[in-house]
């Protein structure tokens, strides 16, 4: 139990003695937290918009007129050729382009349907739609005006209202959405860097040899590793779920309680992965590329980008082995929903499972003898 | 000065497995992006509570579960259950229907349909909002009798350069480039780390090669590895993918060329930098990857970032190189419209240079 | 000398082969090393020692053949065996980023020192090897031969019956070399038993007994005296070229 004691505190002396270190380990996650969250939002703005307008008529102008009043809309360029707009959007200086027709008021007058043409750079495809929806929306508020002042409205007409509420995040923000995720690829790529790094460079400098041939028990020897990465990592997660609370104001609604609890178990695990990468490579370099290769095709499905459900099954199924997409999904879950115990348990019992595999996994390829 | 390539080649070669992750991971990304990660929405899991249970409220159900966005999961009886069902975190949104529809539709001409949605990805939420929104308006017009004349503005939709909004337009780029960032920069970083650590780069500098032979012999390898892995992204974006090739082909190998050099530049700055291959590691993941994935505009658009980030994003190379990928593939443009990005890309690859030199001779006086 | 009154040799190799693949490195080794001896293990770079030597310590399994030290089985005692023996190899082993302190401390604390023990070590070693101006230093401060004894030092901080030394002189100038060799000397003198590999050919004179292995196999093994006379060498220099030829 004592020999444990000693590689703690020679681990935290090392870590402390490298002047690149602890940036890395503190500062970094601090900033990418800041970073992160407010670079990760999908949310449009607005528009820089081009108009045609070759009618120049009362209706026409109307319409403009109400593309201007939007705060989602900056009309950047008039002009009456669609050739010069389309150049424009060819050199990616507007998003959108709104085609008025010659006659456009003039079929208004005569109550008849006119088409309008709304272009839309594409190029980016979801920001395309939500700039299409923005358009759409301004034109059929365009068109009730349009039906009101003709009385055209019929009285007995049937209306259903909606009333949407947005639970969880009222304010649809996405960072809210966001941070909870990033807290975890932080702690994960933190843990799992870290303790696959470790070993290796004994290895790489020859002292793994000179601790193989002490008496040291195996268990010991990895808890004892493990222990100041577990530590550092658990105070990341804290500061960040600080940071999270205090700075951006993300509510927690669940217990922290749990959160710490579940956190301490998946560190767990992810220390147990970086341990056993640690035994396959022999070099720091391969070490890298091999967390490196996992933490990518991890992150990319965890549904920290993009939702899980709009993933194709075959990519929903390796999710059942993707340790951090049961954590994220946990955070999210706690954090923002106010998940007890028992609804989030799948989750746990996952983790679990996952963090003893993970252990017995690297401590028996973990040898002293070969 | 070939021998050195050569050396280079054979070290690159041997390590098998880092190869595989050379070309592993630009294929297993490229695959991930193209087929598993989208926006686009579908088969949504919902909940119902049709507090009428009459004519209307029937046909509103079938009309919004026989759509391709949602999937009925449960059918709730009462409002004390509906905490739970979304705490248990399947469902995405819940349509309440309230009492006596139809008679209210019939009678008042107005009745409620509350939506409750899981926002906590707001995205989603809002997404699904307006495809609901939208169900809720057609099923509006089927029940209410058509007007023969009416003044309306009809809107003609056109998705310019990607018309079925496909994601693999944007996501493309952004893996060339980070591939690109990776091959080069970070592993000319850390092998030129490694080879301070064990000494082996002394040996190379008393010997009678000159410095710009080592640099340049380091780097070749290098260069062609991280080429012959944008040229295989670039076919399985073509073939697999059907991603257009607007513009000029050689225009976009000599960009990715310059791209290249300049990541390896930086590499090796970052290796005059750091001090290990830990450091080197570490200073490559934290300030090249994650920037360069969320700082370039391919996940997520720049425009919306507080004006800070947007600054910072300027200071970006990938995110010149993003930009240059798409005006050539997807819009066809040719050099006259991307010269100001080029010229970027080129002035940080000086930059990167004289940085290293200036270290490389202190170094060594 | 307190294992196995009874049997007085502290190492015993029987047969000991060892294979990677079909590369044959150790070609049934069969050799005893009494207590307090100082046993050379000579060869050239590549002959199999740091093989051998990784076996006696329990860094690598044998192919076949029967190994015994301190009187305890390879294969069935192995955590008995590593708290009798001392090990040191080229490397050295020293945490860079530690101080000398911190080293002794951290392998003192992993055998299962006390407290008051360590300190007392820690304060011998640096009085011993006249490392007082270094006490403040990181270990990658110090110069090469200090960072040598110190690592030789740290090797038998649990005061092993037994030590192992892998080419623990590469790469330092003769004076050095000769200083290491009196702190050997002084530890045999306490009783301990030292097996050391090299391929310098001077330092198989400082030994009790030599061993030359060629191509995985030993060629000769006697006293460095006995062994000029039988090849008729004026040095081991000599003997070790006439059996290298062979």
């Amino acid at each position: 139990m004592k020999t444990i004691l000693y590689i703690i505190q020679k681990e935290f002396l090392q870590i402390i003695r490298d002047r690149m270190m602890l940036p890395i380990i503190f500062v970094i996650p601090i900033f990418q937290l800041l970073i992160l969250a407010h670079a990760a939002t999908y949310e449009i703005k607005y528009v820089d918009m081009g108009i045609i307008d070759l009618d120049q008529s009362v209706e026409s102008r109307a319409l403009v007129q109400k593309f201007e009043a939007s705060p989602f809309f900056r009309i950047n360029a008039r002009s009456f050729s669609l050739e010069k707009l389309s150049d424009e959007m060819q050199n990616s200086r507007i998003e959108q382009i709104l085609y008025i027709p010659s006659d456009f008021g003039y079929q208004i007058e005569k109550n008849a349907p006119v088409k309008v043409q709304l272009i839309t750079d594409a190029v980016d495809g979801a920001a395309a739609g939500v700039m299409n929806a923005y358009a759409l929306n301004i034109i059929k508020e365009f068109n009730k005006d349009v039906l009101k002042e003709a009385q055209l409205l019929s009285l007995n007409r049937k209306i259903i209202e909606t009333r949407p509420s947005y639970w969880y995040n009222p304010d649809l923000d996405y960072k809210t959405f966001m941070i909870p995720g990033i807290l975890v690829l932080l702690v994960s790529i933190i843990g799992l860097f870290l303790s696959g790094l470790n070993i290796v460079k004994e290895k790489e400098i020859g002292t793994i040899e000179q601790l193989n041939v002490t008496p040291i028990k195996k268990h010991h020897f990895i808890i004892g590793k493990l222990t100041p990465f577990w530590f550092i990592a658990m105070f990341d997660l804290f500061f960040g779920l600080a940071l999270a609370k205090f700075v951006f104001n993300i509510p927690i609604v669940g217990s922290v309680g749990l959160i710490i609890g579940v956190a301490s178990i998946y560190l767990v695990l992810v220390l147990g992965i970086g341990l056993f990468i640690s035994t396959l490579a022999d070099t720091q370099q391969q070490a890298m590329f091999i967390a490196w290769f996992f933490v990518i095709i991890f992150i990319l499905l965890s549904g920290l980008f993009t939702p899980v459900e709009n993933m194709p099954d075959w990519a929903q199924a390796i999710n059942i082995i993707n340790p951090i997409a049961y954590f994220i999904d946990f955070m999210r879950m706690v954090m923002l929903k106010g998940a007890r115990l028992v609804d989030v348990s799948y989750h746990i019992i996952s983790i679990s499972i996952y963090a003893i595999l993970s252990i017995s996994l690297a401590t028996w390829r973990y040898k002293k003898v070969v | 000065m070939r021998i050195f390539i050569i050396k280079e080649f054979l070290q690159i070669f041997r390590d098998k497995r880092s190869l595989i992750i050379l070309f592993g991971i630009p294929i297993v990304q490229v695959l991930l992006f193209g087929f598993a990660l989208k926006n686009e929405i579908q088969d949504i899991p919902i909940a119902i509570l049709d507090k009428s249970k009459d004519v209307y409220s029937q046909q509103l159900i079938n009309k919004i579960i026989s759509s391709d966005y949602f999937v009925l999961e449960e059918d709730l009886q009462e409002e004390k259950a509906i905490e739970e069902a979304f705490r248990k975190g399947k469902i995405k949104q819940l349509i309440i229907i309230e009492n006596d529809f139809s008679e209210k539709l019939e009678k008042k001409n107005r009745a409620v349909v509350q939506l409750i949605l899981d926002a906590s990805n707001p995205n989603t939420a809002s997404m699904i909002n307006s495809y609901t929104s939208a169900i809720l308006r057609d099923f509006e017009h089927e029940i209410n009798p058509i007007p023969t004349r009416v003044p309306m503005v009809i809107p003609e939709t056109q998705m310019r350069y990607n018309p079925e909004l496909r994601s693999v337009f944007m996501f493309v780029p952004g893996v060339i480039t980070i591939i690109l960032m990776l091959v080069s920069a970070m592993m000319t970083s850390i092998s030129i780390a490694r080879e301070k650590e064990l000494g082996t780069m002394e040996v190379l500098l008393v010997s009678p090669v000159k410095p710009i032979q080592i640099i340049v012999g380091k780097v070749l390898p290098y260069v062609l590895l991280s080429f012959s892995s944008a040229v295989i992204i670039l076919i399985m974006a073509y073939t697999a993918f059907q991603m257009p090739m607007v513009g000029n082909l050689v225009l976009l190998l000599a960009e990715s060329l310059l791209f290249i050099v300049m990541a390896l530049a930086l590499g090796i700055f970052i290796s005059t930098v750091a001090n290990s291959q830990q450091t080197a590691m570490l200073l490559s993941m934290f300030a090249l990857l994650l920037p360069s994935i969320l700082l370039t505009g391919f996940i997520f658009p720049i425009k919306n970032m507080p004006e800070i980030l947007q600054y910072v994003s300027q200071l970006m190379p990938p995110k010149w190189f993003v930009i240059i990928i798409k005006n050539i593939m997807i819009k066809g443009n040719g050099i006259e419209s991307i010269w100001k990005e080029t010229l970027i890309i080129l002035g940080f690859t000086v930059f990167f240079i004289g940085l290293s030199v200036k270290k490389f001779k202190t170094r060594l006086e | 000398m307190t294992n196995n009154q009874t049997n007085t040799k502290a190492v015993v190799v029987k047969d000991l082969v060892k294979k990677f693949g079909d590369f044959v490195a150790n070609d049934h080794l069969s050799f005893a090393v009494d207590k307090g001896e100082i046993f050379g293990f000579l060869g050239a770079n590549g002959a199999g020692k740091t093989t051998a030597i990784k076996i006696l310590c329990g860094l690598s399994h044998p192919t076949s053949g029967d190994v015994k030290i301190a009187g305890y089985d390879i294969y069935k005692q192995r955590d008995l065996i590593k708290k009798n023996i001392g090990y040191m190899s080229q490397k050295f082993s020293l945490y860079d980023d530690l101080s000398i302190a911190e080293n002794i401390r951290f392998y003192g604390g992993i055998y299962g020192l006390s407290r008051k023990k360590i300190k007392e070590k820690t304060e011998e070693y640096i009085e011993k090897l006249g490392l007082q101006a270094y006490t403040k230093s990181m270990v990658k401060e110090l110069p090469l031969g200090f960072k040598q004894k110190l690592a030789f030092s740290v090797a038998i901080v649990h005061d092993p019956p037994i030590v192992f030394l892998d080419e623990p002189t590469g790469g330092v100038d003769p004076i050095t070399r000769r200083q290491f060799w009196e702190l050997i000397y002084k530890e045999a003198a306490n009783g301990k038993t030292i097996f050391v590999t090299t391929h310098y050919m001077d330092e198989a004179e400082y030994c009790d007994r030599v061993s030359i292995m060629v191509d995985g196999r030993i060629e000769a093994l006697d006293e460095p005296k006995k062994l000029k006379e039988t090849y008729g060498a004026q040095s081991m220099e000599e003997v070790f070229i006439q059996l290298a030829r062979g």
